[in-house]
């Protein structure tokens, strides 16, 4: 049985983020609710009151509008799987999606509420930092958006006020020379937190890396173009999913020769801040985080 | 904690009823009687509570009834039932892929969701559609058997 609380239904935004004025620090949101519910049940919190956002029209919905990927705050995991813009302008965030716990859960599961629920493992996490996310945040007030980089501030904790609400995750287009990759180990392949995950961007100089000019990819090596820039993102491996600077900066304006991939490899290793828990130890999670990162350099070219 | 009259329409039948609003789906429907939904978790782990949503395949511990109110719920007892039989039902048991039968209600539900959206889908697909669902005994290797069943016996 879960403990006692009590209910608000709103139909409308407006409705919703008058409620969570008024109900203020002790109400907070719900949409899928697959965080929520077993947190409620383990005691991990204990809200007087839940305001379900589930369902809001103003929160349905991607869309691009001026260079934007919209991502809408009540928008699924299994809806981002499903959407032709994200595959064709995100392929990275697809690829979160797809390790997200279980088909089950991905029907239910917010990406904003997996943001908002700052676990450092969110799958949907390093995606969004390499892609340059903002979190749009609105309350009774207004609306103001926060870079993803500056939205976590520790295990479960945010920059979001109790009485605001995640309505947008918004990803500027990417530049047609840009690749990225998530890569993720868990200890079973599907519906497993992730032990590290992690995901890379490269933005490469025009041209010069691409197919086209038949210079990059396995069958040249990395060394085809050069990278104009980097973004490294970690997750599960220190209190908050995390940017690896230095890693990134070893790769720009270079070319991405075997000895260029080992060394920001090596340098997101020593980003971390990792701890021995159920699923690892803080020694296995830095070897695994210079792994992933290598391949993930490695892996720009094939075929998510 | 006022209980409020939500309606449900469960397997084709509409109900209206009475609930606080810490009732989450799984406990609303097993005490309407719909008890082939099981409860095994309550996290969200096992999918064996596992129920279509208006046609998606969730897990209904981690939905509160209140959510659900004007919902269309099926549940494998609405897709099937021992004398008329669901195509996936059928194949479940032909195959040996039901043992202790815990977790099988919530395989027919993920295996049913998959098939409306993919009707040939790879063993691989296969496997991912039914990762949220943990069987206890293990019986993995029959399950996937018995879906795959389904389909070649479609395409014959």
């Amino acid at each position: 049985m879960l403990p006692e609380f009590e209910l608000l239904m709103p139909r409308t935004l407006a409705e919703a983020l008058e409620m969570l004025a008024e109900r203020a620090p002790d109400g907070m949101p719900i949409a899928g609710g697959t965080n929520v519910i077993p947190d409620l049940r383990g005691g991990r919190y204990r809200p007087a009151c839940l305001v379900n956002v589930a369902g809001l029209p103003e929160l349905g919905g991607i869309r691009q509008e001026d260079g934007i990927l919209v991502i809408g705050g009540g928008v699924t995991v299994a809806e981002v799987l499903d959407d032709p813009l994200v595959a064709r302008y995100a392929p990275v965030l697809r690829e979160a999606a797809r390790t997200l716990a279980s088909p089950l859960v991905r029907n239910r599961a917010t990406v904003a509420g997996n943001l908002a629920n700052a676990s450092p493992a969110a799958d949907m996490a390093p995606p969004l930092l390499v892609l340059d996310a903002e979190v749009e945040l609105a309350s009774r007030e207004g609306t103001r958006r926060v870079p993803l980089k500056d939205f976590f501030l520790g295990v479960r904790r945010t920059v979001r006020q109790p009485h605001e609400l995640i309505t947008a995750i918004r990803i500027p287009l990417p530049p047609a020379h840009s690749r990225a990759r998530f890569f993720k180990v868990a200890l079973r392949k599907a519906n497993a937190i992730a032990v590290v995950n992690s995901a890379v961007r490269v933005d490469w100089e025009y041209g010069l890396g691409s197919r086209e000019y038949g210079l990059g990819g396995r069958e040249y090596g990395w060394g085809g173009g050069l990278c104009r820039a980097a973004r490294i993102a970690l997750g599960a491996v220190a209190p908050t999913p995390i940017r690896a600077w230095e890693a990134e900066r070893a790769l720009e304006g270079q070319s991405l020769m075997p000895e260029v991939i080992a060394q920001a490899a090596r340098l997101a290793a020593e980003a971390t801040r990792t701890i021995d828990d159920i699923r690892g130890s803080a020694a296995y999670r830095r070897h695994v985080t210079e792994v992933l990162v290598r391949r993930a350099l490695e892996g720009l070219w094939s075929r998510e | 904690m006022q209980p409020k009259l939500i309606t449900l329409t469960i397997n084709g039948r509409t109900h209206q009823v009475a609930l606080k609003p810490n009732v989450t789906l799984l406990h609303a429907l097993r005490d309407l009687g719909y008890t082939d939904v099981k409860n095994g978790c309550e996290k969200g782990d096992c999918g064996a509570c596992a129920v279509l949503l208006n046609g998606r395949a969730v897990n209904s511990c981690l939905v509160l009834a209140w959510q659900a109110d004007g919902a269309e719920i099926t549940t494998a007892a609405g897709l099937g039932t021992v004398d008329h039989p669901h195509p996936i039902q059928e194949a479940l048991a032909d195959s040996g892929g039901v043992q202790c039968g815990f977790c099988i209600p919530g395989i027919v539900v993920s295996a049913k969701a998959l098939l409306d959206r993919n009707p040939n889908p790879t063993e691989e697909e296969i496997r991912e559609a039914i990762s949220g669902n943990l069987c206890r005994c293990t019986g993995y290797a029959l399950i996937v058997e018995g879906i795959r069943r389904i389909i070649e016996s479609k395409n014959q």
